[in-house]
């Protein structure tokens, strides 16, 4: 028999607004997980989340266990290619996904702040869904907190998820050797982009969209053609630029990173000139760098063309010794120069 | 981008370096300022010098908006917000420049202090008309690139009648900072790589007069690698020929005069200073602009009756001899050591436009560049 409602009216997911009682643990909050958040994250299949108690028990995974964890904080909240929503799930996945784990379910906690309109969250809330069937995975637990109007920028999301690493797969960030290929998976900064056109300031017309995507499949194509890949990594926040000085440090290498083959869009690097910004310095949100045997590079890039989110797919530049740990990057100009680590903010020039 | 494109080709720029090499009078040297920070921006990016011959030494101006403005300036707006609560809005470089006891504008933002980053005066206008109630200061800086904006925003005020907006006018004057390098320094010269967007407004005949009492040679360039190759290749000739005259290579952007209109509002509000502190050279006559009385309510200094004092650099920092292209960054003791882009003493390690920026970010530790021509520049 289904439960009668908790208030006397539904939720008014048109006008409504997130108030204080959303988050005082009674029935508003109640009435807030049954109307707006359970029948999009429960579709009629996930037994777990519908369990109702204050834990998700979850059937025995054979394998190692990936665990991780993402907290989401974005302006705006709408985007060109995506949202917080689908942010929040594939931010997580992917970290799970560059382990060479498939996967399974994550918990969302939302920071709501007053007055936040509740169409917002239901849009957010119909994302995260979707991008959680895309991705493969069950959202099995959550919580809401609301917070007064000025304390949060409308929400705040964190997820957390774990997946199952395959026997034999071994991906770690230590494991680049001199002489391997690194690969970026297509093109670079455009989510960096699409936000920063997006912002209050700089408000100019665009057709760049956020790269937003789950990565796990185009992972599960890679693992399945090359058995050579030492490590993955998504170049989120601080761009490729970023990562790759990651890279070095935990494998203790270099790098040598060609920037003719660097796969950036026109209208990337059009806008970047215009604001003083560095394409490799951008945040991508579903794009993965690899590094894998020389010899198995060709062969790695031509699968991952195969999928549709590593189209665009290219060898960058090779692994070398390097006591410093540098990234080293040869113009098309014909010099070489040090692609840094991001110091500080991004920040664009005035002159 | 084609556009730019252009003007980023390995293959033109090897030929021009052939060129350069070819000029080059055994014996010589040639000592070129590049003015602006862009240049030294774009020197750096695409290791401009390993395409030059050795008796080429390219040294680094003070034309980085950020660096020549002295310590005791930022100190000032520091106090403005803290105690006038003003929401001060200024540009993101700005933001990061270390004034007394290594406190920042970001430090002061994260101490509570309403500090907003924009992309041009006209954000902070706007968040003026928005809300009448705040009080909206603009800290303006920069050369003559930046200050047309401000000088529209001042005029916009006024006759908005916008009670709630006043601007903190910082703004320095190129030629006679040139002036002031040739008459501390004279012998340490050999010619200018003129400012790229400074020129798109004052126009080229402002520094006849300097090329002509100095004897130096002036080549305006655009900020692309292959402007600065050619204008260097037209400084290398005048040299050899004895010229000392101003040439513009970026003839796709400058004029003759310059953009009038830009200059007319300039004069409409603002006015020249007696003299003005740079960061490194120290006082320089009239080298700067004040807001005219006739503006004195959108005028911060007036307004809130703000007082700025001289405030000596860190001894350890040699930002003021990098400035003055008496030290190359690397000749700095504390160089990428404790002076970093992440921990900056000195200004020229803020902005990447300062020159041990852009060493720091391009060239640390870099073996001699290799100068092989490439010419495929496209990149998607």
């Amino acid at each position: 028999m289904k439960p009668s409602r908790i208030n006397g009216r539904p939720l008014d997911l048109r006008n409504g607004r997130i108030d204080l009682t959303h988050g005082a643990g009674g029935s508003a909050t109640a009435q807030l997980i049954a109307e707006l958040f359970a029948p999009h994250f429960d579709r009629g299949d996930n037994v777990w989340l519908r369990q109702g108690n204050d834990q998700a028990i979850l059937p025995p995974m054979n394998g190692r266990l990936a665990f991780s964890t993402d907290c989401h904080v974005v302006t705006p909240l709408f985007f060109p290619g995506g949202d917080i929503g689908t942010l929040a799930v594939n931010g997580t996945v992917n970290d799970l996904a560059m382990g060479g784990a498939q996967p399974l379910y994550l918990s969302a906690g939302f920071i709501l702040e007053e007055g936040l309109p509740l169409g917002d969250l239901l849009r957010i809330t119909q994302s995260m869904a979707e991008a959680a069937v895309t991705a493969g995975v069950r959202v099995v637990a959550g919580d809401t907190k609301v917070v007064e109007r000025g304390k949060a920028d409308g929400l705040f999301i964190t997820t957390a998820g774990v997946g199952v690493v395959p026997d034999g797969v071994e991906l770690d960030g230590a494991r680049a050797r001199s002489g391997d290929a690194v690969i970026v998976s297509g093109h670079l900064g455009d989510h960096g982009m699409a936000i920063l056109s997006q912002r209050e300031a700089l408000v100019f017309d665009s057709p760049i969209k956020s790269d937003c995507a789950a990565l796990n499949g185009l992972v599960a194509h890679m693992l399945e053609h090359c058995r050579s890949l030492r490590l993955l990594r998504d170049p989120t926040r601080g761009g490729l630029a970023n990562t790759l000085n990651e890279l070095c440090r935990q494998s203790g290498v270099g790098m040598s990173i060609s920037e003719a083959a660097l796969p950036v869009r026109p209208a990337v690097r059009a806008a970047c000139e215009f604001f003083g910004l560095d394409p490799l310095y951008l945040a991508n949100e579903g794009k993965l760098v690899a590094v894998c045997a020389a010899e198995d590079a060709v062969a790695l890039v031509q699968t991952m063309r195969s999928h549709p989110l590593g189209r665009d797919a290219a060898v960058i530049g090779e692994v070398c010794t390097d006591d410093h740990a540098f990234v080293r990057m040869t113009t098309p100009f014909g010099g070489e120069r040090l692609l840094d680590w991001l110091h500080g903010e991004m920040l664009p020039r005035i002159c | 981008m084609k556009y730019v494109d252009d003007f980023r080709r390995g293959d033109v720029a090897w030929a021009l370096a052939q060129s350069i090499h070819a000029e080059i009078q055994p014996g010589r040297r040639y000592r070129l300022m590049e003015f602006c920070g862009g240049h030294t921006h774009a020197i750096a990016r695409y290791g401009l010098t390993s395409l030059l011959p050795d008796s080429i030494e390219l040294i680094h101006g003070p034309g980085c908006p950020v660096c020549v403005l002295p310590i005791g300036r930022i100190d000032s707006a520091i106090a403005l917000v803290k105690e006038h609560a003003v929401t001060l809005c200024t540009y993101g470089d700005v933001l990061r420049v270390p004034a007394s006891g290594g406190v920042s504008l970001f430090h002061a933002r994260a101490e509570g202090a309403d500090v907003r980053m924009v992309y041009s005066v006209t954000d902070a206008l706007e968040l003026a008309r928005r809300e009448p109630e705040r009080e909206v200061a603009f800290f303006g800086l920069g050369f003559e690139t930046t200050t047309p904006p401000t000088a529209v925003a001042l005029l916009a005020a006024r006759d908005e009648g916008l009670r709630n907006f006043s601007v903190y006018c910082n703004h320095v004057l190129t030629p006679p900072a040139m002036n002031h390098l040739l008459q501390d320094g004279v012998d340490l010269l050999d010619g200018f790589i003129g400012p790229s967007h400074v020129s798109t407004v004052i126009g080229a005949a402002p520094y006849r007069a300097v090329a002509a009492r100095y004897r130096k040679p002036i080549v305006i360039a655009g900020f692309e690698p292959i402007d600065v190759l050619q204008a260097v290749y037209m400084l290398v000739r005048q040299i050899n020929e004895g010229r000392a005259e101003v040439q513009n290579q970026f003839t796709r952007a400058v004029t003759e005069q310059g953009n009038l209109r830009a200059q007319d509002y300039m004069a409409q509000t603002l006015q020249r200073r007696d003299s003005f502190e740079w960061r490194g050279l120290g006082s320089v006559p009239s080298s700067a602009l004040a807001i005219r009385p006739e503006f004195a309510d959108w005028d911060a200094e007036r307004r809130y009756d703000m007082h700025t004092s001289a405030v000596a650099d860190s001894a350890a920092c040699a930002c003021g001899d990098i400035l003055r292209g008496l030290k190359k960054p690397s000749d700095c003791k504390v160089f990428g050591t404790a002076c970093t882009p992440t921990t900056p003493i000195g200004a020229c390690m803020v902005s990447s436009e300062g020159a041990c920026a852009a060493y720091h970010q391009y060239g640390r530790f870099l073996r001699k560049m290799p100068s092989k021509p490439v010419t495929a520049m496209e990149t998607a």
